[in-house]
């Protein structure tokens, strides 16, 4: 009897101790406990170095038919916000060879905020507009590129609306809606062979 | 003059721009076009065109100082000379010059009970359409203009009148008061020329062959002319009548631009005009342009063209863009509704609302959420999309993500069904050629009428608010 409370004492302890050891941790590394699951995280570097975490990026393919994810390194962000603006300056960059930038070069972060039910708001400069090759398939690779960056890396992030020099928009150059936040879509990362609907 | 009906030879020099000299000594007459010479003589009734002899039903006449030459020396001699095609048509008195299309059209109208029947024979067989507005039909025929002998009507109750119409090339018939419904058909007659048929048919309490049963297709191609040829309804309720055809960007928003420096917005304007023309001749549907010029019009606004003119079909027209020149080939995109989520699924499923009117009663309305109105017609809308792109297949090159559902602006809003054609990326040197010459563009407009065709027939009476 003593022995069967011993042994239930001893577990609601490791319970309890577990639960303050995530609840003390976890506030402190908002961003690498989620990007975790979906891409491998690596370790932190040395202490003074900048810390990267692995993210998955997303860029047009050699035949320009699809839009792969592409694991690249990006800087940590210390809050969820700062983490998605890393990912999205990253996103926003030269494309790794042999791919090419969905997104026109030179386009500018200008903000970003994360509102209460998930949905991220991406403030771009109007470079995005003036310096955009226009067309159906530029605009939507444009568009999930961004959407998907933040979705696929911050699970936290539901749903994603682009804005452009602080404002909302009906599209980038006469497509794709933009007037609400647009969630993860994956069915451009690659071409199915068959039925590619 | 003497039982022939004569020219003076100083009217045709100068419509010809031909120079006559008489030769007063040798009694004739030389008559020069270019470095050609006609050789006439005063009282013979042949003629000698640059030394081959033609033979003419009378010889020139003089009167006065004017010489005249029979008719007949139009088309035998002097087209001969001229070079060129020149065609005389005594019974209208018609001289024709060049390769102009001016069809020869006689048209007579029987009573046959409850109906009226107009025969119309068109020599040359013609290209033509047969289009309602409002008290009247009006055919079309592609021609510069008709040498057209109309009949006085025999059964004003059913045909009040048959007169030219108002463009050059066109009939109308006025209709009388017994007119309910009209019916056309078309065969083909002996040497190249046609039969139009159309029947003005009154209201009987009896009801006509139902227009919802689908009507026999008549063979256009069968050799024989029937005496009663099998009718086609050209007008059962439920059919397309009107499409909305959106040239994509314009004005400030040039779309994609090709390396060579074409631009989208030139081409879409470009395909749409040749669009319209095809479907309005060749299927009688009223098309819209949402822009005729180059005009900067919201997304918005194409869309409520749409809307506002009831159209049945919405088809908006693009060139690709992509930072990979090698990429080429069309699309086809119809709208998703995965990104709209709850919205999209109460729009897709709105039910008619029972409100009560003034005077007693209630009325069904339907309320349409606006901005998500394609809601209602995405199956359509994928059928629209099948259809389209099975006959650009056929045609030109497609590219390997050929039918694709996107958000797009632009058609969320159509209250019909809709669809966007990307015809190919201008961004790919030898697309942006293609995309500019009129053989490709001729093929996307050829595509787009068979699909268009394909798809009213499948859903001929059927054609309701769709995807329910």
């Amino acid at each position: 009897m003593i022995r069967r409370m011993a042994i239930g004492a001893l577990v609601v302890l490791v319970v309890v101790a577990l639960i303050w050891a995530i609840a003390a941790i976890a506030p402190r590394l908002p961003v690498r406990s989620q990007p975790a699951a979906a891409s491998p995280a690596t370790a932190p570097a040395a202490p003074g170095a900048e810390r990267r975490i692995t993210a998955t990026l997303y860029y047009v393919s050699e035949d320009g038919l699809s839009l792969p994810g592409v694991q690249r390194e990006v800087a940590f962000g210390d809050s969820i916000g700062e983490q998605a603006r890393r990912i999205v300056e990253a996103q926003l960059a030269d494309a790794p060879r042999p791919y090419a930038s969905a997104v026109p070069a030179g386009t500018s972060l200008r903000a970003l905020f994360i509102g209460e039910r998930g949905e991220a708001f991406v403030d771009l400069g109007g470079e995005i507009r003036t310096k955009h090759s226009g067309g159906s398939l530029a605009e939507i690779f444009t568009t999930y590129a961004i959407v998907n960056a933040l979705t696929v890396n911050l699970p936290a992030i539901t749903r994603v609306q682009i804005l452009i020099d602080g404002k909302e928009v009906d599209t980038l150059a006469g497509h794709v809606d933009l007037r609400h936040p647009l969630q993860k879509n994956l069915k451009w990362t690659e071409l199915q062979t068959d039925n590619d609907k | 003059m003497a039982g022939q009906e004569m020219f003076a030879l100083d009217d045709l020099a100068r419509l010809f721009n031909v120079t006559v000299r008489e030769d007063a000594a040798a009694g004739g007459l030389t008559v020069t076009a270019g470095t050609q010479t006609i050789v006439l003589s005063a009282g013979q009734s042949l003629a000698s065109v640059s030394g081959r002899l033609v033979s003419l039903p009378a010889p020139p006449v003089r009167e006065g100082r004017t010489w005249y030459v029979p008719v007949d020396f139009v088309p035998r001699a002097l087209a001969l000379a001229v070079g060129g095609k020149v065609e005389l048509r005594k019974p209208s008195r018609l001289i024709l010059v060049g390769d102009i299309r001016v069809p020869r059209i006689v048209g007579r109208i029987e009573p046959l009970g409850n109906l009226a029947r107009l025969t119309v024979d068109v020599s040359p067989a013609t290209p033509h359409t047969v289009t309602q507005e409002g008290t009247r039909l009006t055919v079309r025929f592609e021609a510069d203009g008709l040498d057209a002998a109309l009949p006085a009507t025999t059964s004003p109750d059913f045909i009040a009148n048959v007169r030219p119409g108002d463009g050059p090339a066109t009939i109308a018939i006025d209709l009388g008061p017994r007119f309910s419904s009209f019916r056309t058909v078309d065969t083909p007659g002996d040497r190249g020329t046609s039969r139009l048929v159309i029947d003005v048919i009154a209201q009987t309490t009896e009801p006509q062959p139902s227009p919802s049963t689908p009507t026999p297709t008549p063979t256009p191609t069968a050799p024989q002319v029937p005496e009663t040829p099998p009718l086609i309804d050209l007008a059962p309720a439920g059919t397309l009548r009107a499409i909305v055809i959106d040239a994509g960007h314009g004005g400030a928003e040039e779309g994609a631009k090709g390396p060579g420096g074409a631009l989208e917005k030139q081409v879409t304007l470009s395909v749409a005009r040749r669009l319209k023309a095809a479907l309005e001749s060749r299927l009688g549907l009223r098309v819209i342009l949402t822009r005729d010029g180059d005009t900067t019009i919201g997304l918005d606004e194409r869309a409520a063209v749409a809307n506002n003119n009831k159209a049945d079909l919405f088809v908006s027209l693009h060139a690709n863009a992509s930072p990979r020149a090698a990429i080429s080939g069309a699309q086809v995109f119809y709208l998703s509704l995965d990104e709209y989520g709850d919205a999209a699924e109460r729009a897709a499923h709105t039910e008619s609302e029972s409100l009560p009117v003034f005077g007693g009663g209630s009325r069904d309305i339907e309320l349409i959420l606006w901005d998500m109105a394609q809601a209602r017609y995405i199956k359509e809308s994928a059928a629209l999309a099948q259809s389209v792109e099975a006959s650009l297949r056929q045609r030109i090159p497609m590219n390997a993500r050929a039918i694709q559902q996107a958000p797009f602006r632009v058609l969320v809003g159509a209250n019909m069904p809709a669809v966007l054609v990307e015809m190919g990326f201008i961004t790919n040197p030898g697309q942006e050629k293609q995309l500019q010459s009129d053989e490709f563009q001729n093929q996307i407009v050829q595509s787009l009428v068979e699909s268009i065709t394909r798809f009213r027939d499948a859903h001929s009476g059927s054609h309701q608010a769709g995807g329910r």
